[in-house]
């Protein structure tokens, strides 16, 4: 059970986020500055060398990852930052990571995209975090926070989930969380603790053979078995799967929506009730796993749904493999770093309600 | 497969003078035959275990023709992404200050993907030891041209000899890394005369001796062969080297430590 | 009188004859023998092995174990040994 500070403190998303990790133990953090991340990796270079904690700017996001993954194989809790372009970088690294499995934290402050994009926030990196994002058959474990408090709680959960399942976790943030500052209680340093595990490269020891940390499995009997026991695992992983539920026990239109766009949700909930619509939102926590039970067992008074995000419609999809048809999913967005607000959301849910139809009058579905 | 790779065999009147290292594991080595890999491991392990130290070391290996090399060392080993192996080793050495840690790469690795962390690494003066394999080809690959590879040289990507005006110049990285703050100690040493060996020896000894001090990136080059690649016997190859490859790559200290 | 002598790790030697280059006393050849990786092995051809260890040194693959006359026996040490 992770203790927390008794006192809150307002603080801006991006330190809050680094301030938590130094609190669960961090032990190294490479990085790289890119916006809208930079503080993480600055508050880490002021704050990391009084927590013994390493601390280094690496010459790249590749070569950051690449320093995370050594750091991970010789066993030591360690993370790594970037937004968007930075995370394209990574990828390479982070297949070799899961591959080998290897536990650390990436933190994505996704900015508009796709290219070098804008420094905006958007969640056009949904498909990458949640599909692998890097080559073969791998997943990251992948947290969405929304809000500051979420974006330090987050991080206990990603190192544990990370550890326990030997695997890169993500939090998938924006440009907006990690900016806004807001009032938070950190968790507690020392609520998480971790220690060098046996299958570290810490120097081959007189009583065990050498430790090899590799994703290389040449032989196709053995890579399919490696990549077996990754199925396996990640199977065992859909327990994490966890959501948030706002007002669903009696809505007719339920809002899918993770991370800022929840946060712009809710207010469009609110207003949408005033209005006598009745409206809920479902919110993922985590991305990966996809809390796709939460859709499964939906009231028969929903009518639709409509998924809300800052990109094109890739959560959606998602959404759509869990309803599996049962009710029509809409989607409603903006792209390119955009940003809606709570009305538009609302113009968005009556358009859906003027489209739903009671079942005797045949109507669309 | 059941053999002894170092014969306990007493030959009665005799000592034994030399065996194989026990830090090399017994799996037989999968380089073609004459191969300096093999050698340089050999020597390598021999320093480990001379200096006590085989339960300290940590080594990152390549991708390349030594991708397995952690079949053969050892001592505790990650396998690293293309060109990514010293800052995989950053990462060891910087959670892990007290051990010594190693890379080990070819041409590919080091001096074409690789360059920007072999550069920034040895800049920031990483307590580590980098050991850059020098046979101007890519092995494992198939023997495409490498940024070390000699103007003129046929290789299956210069299928006209290297020239200049399309594919630049051998690049000198060793040459280039010495002139770096952080760099300690560099030196480029040979691996196929017993003279070359023991010095190569000598310059491993050395680099992991500095490691103790904490004073910047120990780098040593060896220039090597490659028969398969320059499609010539051993001591074919061996020949070549010495008249073509140490002209460009000329053996000895780039950079040893002041006394302070 | 023999000062030194090899033994080569035959299923491991790849016959790349470095350490014939490499011996001064001209002491080692190819065999007859190909090993069962298809490999032709090397073996003492003379017995003037001196025991300098230059074969050793040079060898990629570890391959050879070197004994040299022991200072205070100098009967003769038996046969040259070649496995």
């Amino acid at each position: 059970m992770v203790q927390h500070d008794h006192e809150p403190r307002l603080m801006k998303g991006n330190e809050a986020l680094a301030e938590s990790a130094l609190r669960a133990g961090l032990e190294a953090y490479f990085g790289y500055p890119i916006t809208p991340q930079s503080e993480i990796l600055e508050y880490f270079t002021a704050e990391a060398p009084n927590r013994k904690c390493v601390v280094l700017q690496a010459e790249s996001e590749l070569a950051a990852i690449n320093m995370v993954f050594g750091a991970a194989g010789a066993g030591a809790r360690v993370m790594t930052s970037s937004s968007s372009p930075g995370i394209s970088l990574m990828q390479e690294g982070l297949s070799y990571m899961a591959s080998a499995q290897l536990p650390c934290l990436v933190v994505n402050v996704n900015r508009g995209g796709p290219g070098l994009g804008t420094i905006q926030p958007a969640q056009g990196d949904y498909f990458q975090a949640t599909k692998g994002g890097g080559h073969g058959d791998y997943r990251l474990i992948v947290l969405a926070p929304s809000s500051v408090q979420e974006m330090a709680d987050f991080v206990f959960d990603a190192f544990r989930l990370a550890d326990e399942y030997r695997n890169p976790a993500m939090i998938l943030a924006d440009g907006a969380l990690g900016q806004m500052m807001e009032k938070v209680t950190l968790p507690t340093e020392g609520s998480l603790p971790h220690s060098r595990q046996s299958w570290a490269t810490t120097g081959k020891t007189a009583d065990r053979e050498r430790n090899i940390i590799t994703s290389l499995f040449i032989q196709p009997e053995k890579m399919e078995q490696v990549n077996l026991a990754l199925q396996k695992k990640y199977a065992r992983l859909q327990q994490e799967a966890r959501f948030e539920a706002f007002q669903t026990g009696d809505a007719e239109i339920i809002l899918v929506a993770f991370g800022l766009a929840a946060r712009i949700c809710q207010k469009a909930l609110e207003l949408a009730r005033a209005k006598g619509i009745k409206a809920g939102l479902l919110r993922p926590i985590t991305l990966y796993p996809f809390p796709s039970k939460a859709f499964t067992s939906l009231s028969p008074d929903v009518m639709s749904l409509l998924t809300v995000e800052l990109n094109s419609g890739q959560m959606v999809e998602d959404v759509r493999l869990a309803v599996n048809g049962k009710q029509p999913v809409y989607f409603a967005g903006r792209m390119g770093g955009m940003i809606p607000t709570p009305e538009d959301i609302l113009r968005e849910i009556e358009r859906v309600v003027s489209m739903q139809t009671v079942p005797e009058e045949g109507g669309v579905r | 497969m059941n053999r002894t790779l170092t014969p306990a065999r007493e030959i009665e009147g005799m000592e034994l003078v030399y065996e194989r290292p026990s830090t090399l594991t017994d799996i037989r080595m999968h380089y073609c035959p004459g191969c300096a890999h093999g050698v340089v491991h050999r020597v390598l392990m021999e320093v480990v275990k001379e200096m006590g130290i085989q339960e300290q070391t940590v080594g990152v290996a390549p991708v390349g023709c030594s991708v397995f090399a952690y079949n053969y060392m050892d001592v505790d080993m990650q396998q690293a992404a293309h060109g990514r192996a010293s800052a995989v080793a950053t990462g060891i050495k910087r959670v892990l200050p007290d051990k010594f840690v190693f890379s080990y790469q070819g041409d590919g690795d080091l001096a074409a993907i690789g360059t920007g962390e072999t550069i920034h690494t040895v800049n920031r003066g990483e307590n580590i030891l980098i050991v850059f394999i020098n046979n101007g080809i890519y092995g494992m690959t198939g023997g495409q041209m490498a940024p070390t590879t000699l103007l003129g040289m046929v290789t299956s990507t210069t299928p006209y000899g290297r020239d200049s005006a399309v594919m630049g110049f051998p690049l000198k990285i060793t040459d280039l890394v010495a002139h770096l703050p952080g760099a300690y100690y560099v030196s480029r040493q040979a691996a196929h005369t017993p003279t070359t060996v023991r010095k190569l020896k000598k310059a491993l000894r050395n680099a992991m001796e500095y490691q103790k001090l904490k004073r910047g990136t120990c780098f040593v080059e060896v220039v090597s062969n490659c028969p398969s690649g320059w499609k010539m016997a051993p001591n074919e190859a061996n020949q070549w080297m010495e008249k073509n490859m140490f002209a460009m790559y000329p053996l000895g200290d780039l950079k040893v430590p002041t006394p302070s | 009188m023999i000062r030194g002598t090899i033994i080569v790790a035959e299923d491991i030697c790849k016959g790349c004859e470095l350490c014939i280059t490499a011996c001064p006393q001209e002491s080692i050849g190819l065999s007859d023998r190909i090993n069962a990786t298809g490999y032709r092995v090397v073996e003492l051809v003379r017995d003037n092995c001196t025991g300098c260890v230059n074969c050793a040194l040079v060898c990629p693959e570890g391959a050879i174990t070197v004994y040299r006359t022991k200072k205070s026996s100098k009967t003769a040490a038996g046969a040259a040994v070649g496995v």
